[in-house]
């Protein structure tokens, strides 16, 4: 997965390139049978639950949606994630340059436990991420009576959602472009420095172009997750409505309450927000694959 | 570090290396190492009777069982997607390619909620199921059902590319030696993307082990029956035991970096034999 939008080229023509070979084509009963099998699970394992959450959203009609959309805990909670992600995503960026700048341009000893370490955030469980952040600024964590002392609120509070949500899109934008820059190698920036570039010219002009595509990708990554992390968030919130609601734990509490057409109505703007990320997704795929391409020729 | 300064044209390297270990250590590393820290002191005893309480190991079986299965599950069913996508042109196949990266966009709480209502006994498939006598909502069964829809992609995002690598010859050898698509499929293209399959397995079953927001809401989460390892800190810390959260947590961590290492192991072998990272 890493660096995906560095290496996918859109596959289209290569398919027809396997049917048209009679070593690699499939017979026609067993291409039909695999497909009638691949897309019936597709169809009731991903394509239902999307329709499931509109259809839902909308059984008591519009009014009724726009109503569970527009009430002040909604808003509250809309506000909310958006803030969390409006901080989280851009420190997550500078992270992810400065970490894929060191990483793809130097050799130093000990990158590759880095990289392992950068890569960490995935691998643990949303929860144990809210949880770790209890333990050291939560009532009984280590430094839990000195923020009480000084009436500062973290956990339970918004601080603590920020903290989490930056935990779990910790990689996003980093391993995007450390693929990315580690396949692009130093001759141009240090031709660039060469030729008498500053620091800064040399990254706006040469570095900056050339990684652009992944680090969009990265970022609109890195956002869907961040509007969307329950587990974590779920932690360190505290459910206080309207003030530590983002919306997926709105959904949680409407849901809870019964309300599902409100809860649905809530949860489609997040699966909204995840389908125009994949089709982000998907343009700079095709974009990237055009560009490669013209570069081969 | 000396000769990496020797042949250093590019400016930054302090300044990157530097800002990248401070924030990886604020964000992720101190955090983590609160969990260890707090077990350690912890003493042995009390870190085991609060990690194998009977509840806990009961969802220790769950967790892993029920993530193991959607693994196998979705290297069954993944295979068969990425190989249709690859190798044969239908009409959408586009948009199934696009979509099948849905669980990694979609939040996983809206998952949750939305397999919920399809998998209730009033629900669209729930329904079906109910005359039946087959319950998915609710039930052990239901988590099953949410941790293969979010393991998906693992499988047909590791395997996809390396289908499309594969190179024809091969096939066209086995084929003009006599063999016929199945034998060729079983002796020639299986054990090339066998590496990969069990990369995607590997990564598909860290996510489901971990994994809350999407289980959560169709579980039913009754003691014992279906509550899952993640709930189990999320209860302990409602109850003000953070000893016996912590000692769960520590349990999760440490399987967590285990099946970190599994998954560079397996990437590296793939790399080795595909040539290809994933």
């Amino acid at each position: 997965m890493a660096g995906a939008a560095a290496r996918r080229a859109p596959h289209s023509g290569s398919a027809t390139r396997f049917e048209a070979n009679v070593a690699t084509r499939d017979r026609p009963y067993a291409k039909y049978t695999l497909l009638a099998i691949g897309l019936t699970y597709f169809a009731l394992f991903l394509v239902l639950p999307l329709v499931a959450v509109f259809a839902e959203a909308f059984r008591k009609g519009w009014e009724a949606y726009i109503a569970a959309l527009v009430e002040p805990d909604a808003l509250a909670a809309i506000r909310l994630t958006l803030l969390a992600a409006a901080i989280a995503v851009p420190l997550n960026l500078v992270f992810g340059v400065a970490a894929a700048w060191a990483i793809a341009k130097f050799d130093f000893p000990g990158k590759h436990v880095l990289v392992t370490f950068i890569d960490l955030p995935f691998s643990v469980s949303p929860v144990v991420a809210g949880f770790v952040y209890v333990l050291i600024f939560g009532a009984q964590g280590w430094i839990g009576p000195w923020l009480s002392e000084h009436d500062i609120k973290i956990i339970f509070a918004v601080p603590g959602i920020v903290l989490a949500t930056i935990f779990v899109t910790f990689p996003f934008v980093a391993r995007e472009l450390i693929a990315l820059m580690q396949a692009q190698g130093r001759d141009e920036e240090e031709a660039a420095v060469t030729l008498g570039a500053s620091g800064w010219q040399m990254f706006w002009r040469v570095t900056l172009p050339n990684i652009k595509w992944a680090l969009l990708y990265g970022v609109i990554l890195c956002n869907a997750r961040a509007m969307g992390e329950f587990g974590a968030v779920s932690v360190v919130s505290g459910h206080i409505r309207g003030e530590t609601n983002t919306m997926p734990l709105h959904v949680e509490i409407l849901y809870n309450e019964y309300q599902f057409a409100a809860a649905f109505a809530v949860a489609s703007l997040l699966a909204l927000l995840a389908l125009v990320t994949l089709a982000i997704k998907i343009g700079i795929e095709w974009r990237t694959g055009l560009v490669t391409e013209e570069k081969a020729s | 570090m000396a000769y990496a300064r020797a042949e250093r044209v590019l400016p930054g390297f302090g300044l990157s290396l530097g800002f990248t270990l401070a924030y990886l250590s604020l964000i992720v590393l101190i955090p983590l190492s609160a969990v260890f820290i707090k077990s350690a002191g912890m003493g042995w005893q009390a870190f085991f009777d609060a990690a194998t309480s009977p509840r806990v190991l009961a969802s220790y079986r769950l967790s892993f069982g029920a993530s193991l299965l959607a693994a196998a599950i979705n290297v069954v069913f993944g295979l068969i997607l990425a190989w249709s996508l690859v190798r044969y042109t239908f009409p959408g196949r586009k948009l199934v390619d696009a979509l099948i990266d849905l669980p990694f966009a979609l939040p996983t709480a809206v998952a949750g909620i939305a397999l919920t209502a399809i998998y209730a006994r009033n629900g669209w498939v729930g329904q079906l199921l109910e005359p039946m006598g087959i319950r998915v909502a609710f039930t052990p069964l239901g988590i099953l059902v949410a941790l293969t829809f979010i393991g998906l992609p693992f499988i047909v995002r590791t395997v996809q590319p390396i289908i499309e690598d594969l190179d024809a010859e091969f096939e066209e050898a086995a084929a003009s030696l006599g063999a016929n698509r199945l034998q060729t499929f079983r002796r020639v293209v299986f054990p090339a993307l066998l590496p990969a399959l069990l990369t995607g397995f590997a990564l598909a079953f860290a996510r489901a082990v971990g994994e809350y927001g999407s289980v959560i809401f169709i579980a039913g989460n009754i003691p014992f029956v279906s509550e899952i390892t993640p709930l189990m800190i999320i209860t302990k810390l409602e109850q003000y035991d953070y000893e016996g959260a912590t000692a769960v947590a520590s349990v999760m961590l440490i399987v967590s970096f285990a099946l970190l290492l599994v998954i560079n192991g397996l990437q590296a072998w793939t790399a080795r034999r595909t040539g290809r990272t994933v």
